[in-house]
């Protein structure tokens, strides 16, 4: 039964890493960069949320409303500012200015606020437990769970039913056909930053609300581990990110279970070389070739 | 020329990306010293061909053989070594290195001293080191090119930087020298100037030459034989004669240019 | 001819660098520098290293290199343990750091051969941080509270070691060895029909690389008293990571100018430590936006004062070849 309580921690932290891992696999997909910053974006959401939540006294969903929200237009003042500018330029440069702007998050947020920890509030949802065959599962896992499924449900919509994910998809694959076509490339770019970084905000709040504990550097490592999930799943691809998410959220669970905490963190990388060594499309990537 | 062995002998090669066949069961044999052409409307899986011949790709059917040796999964580097060079279609020189650098690498898997020699400075250092830049001088004064010999290839301007890319080609000491579409990009004077420099080189060096050309007119003036190649099949080879009459040749030419 | 002034230039730094030696031996044991300055001049000295072998690894080779405190890190506890446990000499140790460090980065070399650019800096980022969780869950040298070092390290010792790293990573890169990287970097796929063994010079980069990472790993294990795997963690190598791309990807010159002014910088911001990121992440979008090749670009500080006469000699020759 303890397996099974750990799966389900698994599955809770393996659908924060998905909703931030969407956001990584969406950018990549459309511009080709790794956003380092993805997982700062995280964290001013966990923040925004805190704030919300503690200081204008709001519910859950409107806390986590609003952190989607002002996650958005702050995904999109970055791409704007920072990586505009390197549309052109090599993949390395851009790589750069994307850790730059991550490191200028971090310590821009700790220089307004100091480096000290938040602890977000254990009343904001019912904390009653499930007794499901046995094991009981708090039924905050059981919201964040649901929360998270129907971002990602409505996530599928808007990229496969609306003009603007049509256009997101036309870019990502050929964004010089797709301009030729009459598709504004900028806009397309910068809505792809906004609903991803929207995802990461929501993710933000989650986190809060299950771990309790958040600081400007909370964003460093489920930012990391994220893109590692991106790149399981195969990088660029929506569904992929979410299985991506979750299967490295269980492996976690998994080694923590085995007795093996201390070696957690460990895991992710462990899989993430595996992973780009021996299938670098990712589980549901295609094999592409340079041209010659 | 008949009696002596092939150089290069392509046995039903074939290559297929997916579910796509991009080349299949090309038969090719090139005898020393030899011009040859390779022609095809655009598509027709040349660039691929030589691709399968340096060993970017690997066949999936058929043999490859240089002097007899099969050349089956050798990596690009080992196959240059082996004495097949080539140049690029769309120019990749190293362009930040100067001109004569550039050379200087190809000419690298030819020189005698080893890193513990060059990190020491050792007398081997400097011998190889003088021994590279006098040679690698001398193919750029074949090329006319030694008066930019400290200039970022990328500052050269376009013809001369296809030049560079068969200086360099030739500097690896091959005996078959591919160019692919040397004379792209070129005016009708470059183009005749280029074609005398490689008669030139041909016969200084003791290459065989195997050449992509889209131009056919080009072609049929210098070389002695010529393949072409469409939809990833020979569908015709022989002398530059008989191909300018060749029905098939001309069908697949048909609808891309006139001849 | 031009090898002739080049080597001149070379001799006359080796002198100016003992002249400096001199100095600031004389300071440091007359009392003159107090320990903050000898501290600082330390980590100058480590730093230089630190930005000339990542130099070698990004700015000649190519490969995309982001976990280079893992390297930084290895040879510190390499060291360490020599010292600490097994109780060898002080030069033992920095040998052993170097050599094992190399080790590990040829362990980090042979992905790299199939990985490229974004997906390479993640594989290496991945590779620091399961060095530091590695040395978290040892005991043996001391888990998370991390391992007691005597302070070993000293001036001759930095400025011998700084002098090895420049000069054979010089020599090196000045070689058809370093031409064959950066061929490597240019374009690898006419590297390789070039007849480079393309596999043998990224790993070869790794190795030299790592092993002068190990080798200021022990320098900077045995200037503290102790080190702690948090040291190590993936922010250490984005610092270096500055100084490289700071300097001009492609300079040796320029990272070690990079790494002196930065460490100065560091210095004078210890007790600010938000302060000092923020500076260098602007410094690192500003650069990437404005000036992406550096203060150096690919140049090095001898080409600057050699630059009108390549100049005067190119126009000659653009004049008699349009033949």
């Amino acid at each position: 039964m303890e397996l099974i309580q750990q799966l389900v921690n698994g599955i809770s932290l393996g659908s924060i890493y998905a909703l931030i891992a969407l956001g990584y696999t969406m950018v990549y997909g459309i511009v080709k960069l790794i956003n380092f910053a993805h997982g700062d974006v995280f964290m001013v959401g966990s923040f925004v949320g805190f704030y919300a939540i503690t200081v204008m006294d709001l519910s859950f969903i409107s806390a986590l409303l609003i952190s989607m929200f002002t996650c958005a237009i702050f995904g999109v003042l970055i791409e704007r500012i920072a990586y505009k500018p390197l549309r052109n330029a090599t993949r390395i440069a851009a790589l750069i200015t994307a850790i730059g702007v991550s490191l200028l998050i971090e310590n821009g947020l700790i220089y307004i606020r100091g480096a000290q920890p938040e602890a977000y509030p254990n009343n904001v949802l019912p904390m009653d437990k499930l007794d499901i065959f046995g094991v009981s599962i708090s039924s905050q896992s059981i919201l964040i769970l649901s929360v998270s499924i129907i971002l990602m449900i409505i996530l599928q919509f808007v990229v496969h039913k609306t003009k603007i994910g049509k256009a997101m998809r036309a870019v990502s694959f050929d964004s010089e056909a797709a301009k030729l076509m009459g598709i504004n490339v900028n806009n397309t770019i910068s809505a792809t930053f906004a609903i991803g970084s929207a995802l990461a905000g929501a993710a933000g709040v989650i986190f809060g609300i299950y771990y309790i504990k958040i600081e400007p550097l909370m964003g460093v490592l489920p930012g990391l581990k994220a893109f590692v999930a991106a790149v399981l799943g195969g990088i660029g691809i929506i569904p992929g990110a979410m299985v991506g998410g979750l299967l490295l959220g269980v492996i976690e669970a998994l080694v923590s279970a085995a007795g093996y905490s201390l070696w957690r963190d460990g895991v992710a990388f462990i899989v993430l070389i595996l992973i780009l060594i021996f299938l670098p499309q990712g589980l549901f990537g295609k094999n592409k070739r340079e041209k010659v | 020329m008949e009696a002596t062995i092939p150089l290069l002998k392509v046995d039903s090669v074939g290559i297929r990306f997916g579910g796509l066949k991009a080349v299949s069961d090309v038969n090719v044999e090139l005898f020393p010293g030899e011009l040859v052409g390779l022609i095809g409307p655009n598509g027709a899986g040349k660039t691929t061909f030589f691709n399968l011949l340096t060993g970017v790709y690997v066949p999936t059917e058929g043999t490859i053989a240089l002097n007899g040796e099969n050349l089956k999964k050798q990596p690009p580097y080992k196959i240059t070594r082996k004495g097949i060079s080539r140049t690029f279609q769309n120019i990749r020189l190293f362009s930040e290195l100067s001109v004569i650098d550039n050379v200087k690498v190809a000419y690298h898997s030819l020189a005698k001293h080893a890193i513990v020699s060059s990190i020491f400075r050792l007398s081997g250092h400097f011998s190889g080191e003088k021994d590279m830049d006098e040679k690698a001088l001398e193919f750029l004064r074949i090329f006319n090119l030694d008066h930019f010999k400290d200039e970022k290839a990328k500052n050269l301007p376009y013809g001369q930087q296809r030049r560079l890319e068969i200086a360099r080609a030739l500097a690896a000491n091959p005996k078959l020298l591919l160019l692919d579409e040397p004379a792209a990009g070129m005016n009708p004077h470059e183009t005749k100037e280029l074609m005398n420099l490689i008669a030139f080189i041909r016969k200084e060096f003791n290459l065989t030459v195997l050449l992509i050309e889209h131009d056919m007119s080009l072609v049929m003036g210098v070389c002695e034989r010529i393949y072409v190649l469409d939809h990833g099949q020979l569908i015709a080879h022989g002398k530059p004669g008989e191909i300018r009459n060749d029905p098939k040749v001309i069908e697949a030419y048909l609808g891309e240019e006139v001849l | 001819m031009t090898t002739l002034k080049n080597s001149k230039g070379f001799w006359l730094s080796i002198v100016l660098a003992l002249i400096f030696f001199g100095i600031m031996q004389f300071s440091i044991s007359s009392g003159m520098l107090n320990p903050f300055y000898i501290n600082t001049l330390m980590f100058i000295g480590i730093n230089i290293m630190l930005a000339t072998s990542l130099h070698l690894i990004i700015g000649i080779t190519g490969q995309f290199s982001i976990g280079h405190a893992g390297f930084l890190a290895v040879g510190a506890y390499a060291s360490a343990v020599m010292t600490m446990k097994l109780e060898l000499p002080f030069i033992i140790a920095i040998l052993a750091g170097g050599i094992i460090a190399a080790a590990a980065g040829m362990v980090i070399g042979i992905p790299s051969l199939r990985l490229k650019g974004d997906y390479l800096a993640i594989a290496t980022l991945g590779f620091g941080e399961i060095v530091r969780i590695v040395l978290l869950n040892i005991e043996y040298v001391g888990g998370a509270s991390g391992m007691q070092v005597s302070h070993l390290t000293t001036w001759p010792w930095v400025f011998a070691c700084v002098m090895i790293t420049v000069i054979v990573i010089r020599n090196f890169t000045n070689s058809t060895h370093g031409r064959a990287c950066i061929s490597v970097r240019e374009d690898e796929t006419a590297a390789d029909a070039m007849g480079i063994n393309t596999t043998y010079y990224k790993v070869a980069a790794f190795v030299i690389g790592a092993f002068f990472a190990g080798v200021a790993g022990s320098l900077y294990a045995h200037n503290f008293y102790i080190i702690q795997p948090s040291n190590f963690g993936f922010l250490k190598s984005f610092d270096i990571l500055i100084f490289v791309v700071l300097g001009g990807l492609g300079s040796l010159s320029g990272s070690v100018l990079a790494a002196i002014l930065l460490t100065i910088v560091t210095t004078f911001l210890q007790d600010y430590p938000e302060t000092r990121m923020i500076i260098y992440s602007l410094v690192l979008i500003l650069m990437m936006i404005f000036r992406p090749q550096g203060l150096m670009g690919t140049r090095e500080i001898s080409t600057l004062f050699t630059h009108k006469k390549t100049k005067g000699g190119k126009k000659d020759g653009s004049h008699n070849t349009v033949a």
